[in-house]
């Protein structure tokens, strides 16, 4: 059986980890390559490293991150942030990534999601989606309007009911770009379907509501992207706790947990994680 | 010396290191004569079958590997480089394969039910595809390079398509994605895997290992 896959994510500027992380025995802390060597040898199932680097030299510093990572650790490591050519995607997997995620460049051009997945394969084309909450969708609110058509069995009553159900729950989420600085105006479900259609092979998932909070997973926005698409779903944003990790992955239907903060800090390791997970039946590799 | 057929846009770099790291020197080939002093090859693969298969003709990497099988040296493919060892394959319309094994390469189903969800089965819950992440591999055969391994060991696996041999003793491995496939095969001095070794971590790196110590 395919098991959850528990994902460390870090934000790495400059070549050097952001945020922090506090983990004895290490030389150096902020050393992307050090840090990513304990998640290897702990067993994390991924790595993701996501690139936060302004300046232009971002795409050597990170490429020289990934060999250096790839020449000590033996797992699957994906790289995201500011990747905006089919160059930038080459340079990457030869460096030693497995797959790499498109975010504002994949909005601003949809078809880059094709051509990189045509030319790479679809299994290395992860796209990240940066989702915050909005009020009930105008669809929802105009079917919803119409609900007394239903309670009178009026004619067409069906037809909403069923589109309404369709449309999954009053809630929508939108689409967030540049860090989560801009909004697009997309909705984050029909965003997903489209991404999975043009070629992408994964969907990396992040709640901008909950980033930061330790609050647990967009449980909402999690299913309702995970039941609409049929390639595997990232959850992100919001982890605090072993039991968000469950509940992302049982209630919001993800295939993979992504946590920074609760691993970083050590709160929990990775094999306490697992090991909470299996013992609530979540299939996982130990 | 392992060699490493180079077929354009692989990740050579992982599969070169991991032999670097259990200690065997492996080097990426353009080449197909090098392929003669090789003690070991080693057949990777990501991307399209047909692409692929496009790639090894030009460069005139199938009929000196043809013939390293035949002389009885160690092969690994992996991946798409195991798909490419079968007769054809339906990766985006029918294309030829090496055809050193017969059967076909497949596509997994789009509306397989999920069996990885806990708790109640809900509507709209399907397999997914690519089917990505770390699975058991049931050993139904002792390939010498499974040696050593725990009992249904964990590999990673990235694919949407899976070989169906048309001789079922060539399958040494089978895992279980809506239904069982085959995820290794052996025959004589021919091996591969439709996962990933060379990101398998520790039982990656001991896969690795026990090919290496084949091909001396």
């Amino acid at each position: 059986m395919l098991t959850k896959r528990i994902i460390p994510c870090l934000d790495v500027k400059e070549g050097r980890v952001v945020k922090g992380t506090r983990f004895v025995n290490l030389r150096d802390a902020g050393d992307p390559v050090e840090v990513a060597a304990v998640y290897d040898h702990e067993g994390a199932d991924e790595l993701i490293f996501l690139d936060i680097t302004a300046s232009h030299e971002r795409r050597r510093i990170m490429i020289d991150v990934v060999a250096r990572t790839a020449e000590q650790a033996f797992m699957p490591l994906t790289v995201g942030g500011g990747i905006r050519f089919l160059e930038d995607i080459r340079g990457l997997l030869q460096a030693g990534a497995d797959k790499v995620s498109l975010n504002t460049s994949a909005v601003q051009d949809p078809d880059l999601i094709r051509r990189s997945a045509e030319r790479f394969g679809s299994q290395c084309i992860v796209l990240a989606i940066d989702a915050k909450r909005r009020g009930e969708s105008q669809a929802c609110v105009e079917l919803r309007r119409d609900e007394p058509r239903a309670e009178r069995g009026e004619p067409g009553a069906e037809q909403d009911l069923s589109r309404l159900s369709a449309l999954g729950s009053r809630l929508s989420w939108e689409v967030y770009i540049h860090g989560g600085r801009t909004p697009t105006g997309k909705d984050a479900v029909a965003w997903a379907v489209a991404g999975e259609r043009l070629g992408a092979g994964e969907i990396l998932l992040t709640s901008m509501d909950r980033d930061g909070t330790k609050d647990g997973y967009d449980l909402e926005l999690t299913r309702a992207i995970a039941e609409a698409v049929g390639i595997p779903i990232i959850a992100s944003g919001g982890a605090g706790t072993l039991e968000h990790l469950y509940e992302g992955l049982v209630a919001g239907k993800a295939d993979a947990a992504l946590a920074a903060s609760i691993f970083h800090y050590r709160e929990f390791t990775i094999p306490e994680a697992k090991r909470y997970l299996a013992g609530r039946g979540v299939p996982v590799r130990i | 010396m392992i060699a490493i057929i180079d077929s354009g846009i692989a990740n050579l770099r992982s599969v070169q290191k991991g032999f670097e790291r259990v200690g065997h020197e492996a080097k990426v080939v353009e080449d197909p004569r090098l392929l003669r002093e090789a003690a070991g090859i080693v057949l990777p693969g990501v991307g399209a079958f047909a692409d692929g298969i496009a790639k090894l003709i030009k460069h005139g990497f199938i009929e000196p590997l043809r013939r390293a099988i035949e002389q009885g040296k160690p092969v690994l493919g992996i991946c798409l480089g195991l798909h490419f060892l079968f007769s054809e394959s339906e990766e985006f319309g029918l294309h030829k394969g090496m055809d050193l094994l017969a059967g076909r390469v497949r596509r997994f189903a789009d509306d397989l039910p999920d069996p990885a969800v806990p708790g109640t089965r809900q509507p709209g819950t399907r397999l997914k595809v690519p089917h990505m992440g770390w699975n058991r591999v049931r050993v139904v055969r002792p390939a010498p390079i499974l040696a050593g391994l725990p009992a249904e060991p964990y590999f990673y696996f990235v694919h949407s398509y899976y070989v169906e041999p048309a001789d079922g003793t060539v399958t040494a491995g089978l895992t279980e994605y809506g239904g069982w496939f085959t995820s290794v095969i052996w025959r004589d001095n021919l091996f591969a895997t439709q996962f990933h070794p060379e990101k398998s971590q520790a039982a990656g790196l001991r896969l690795l290992a026990n090919f290496a110590a084949l091909a001396r």
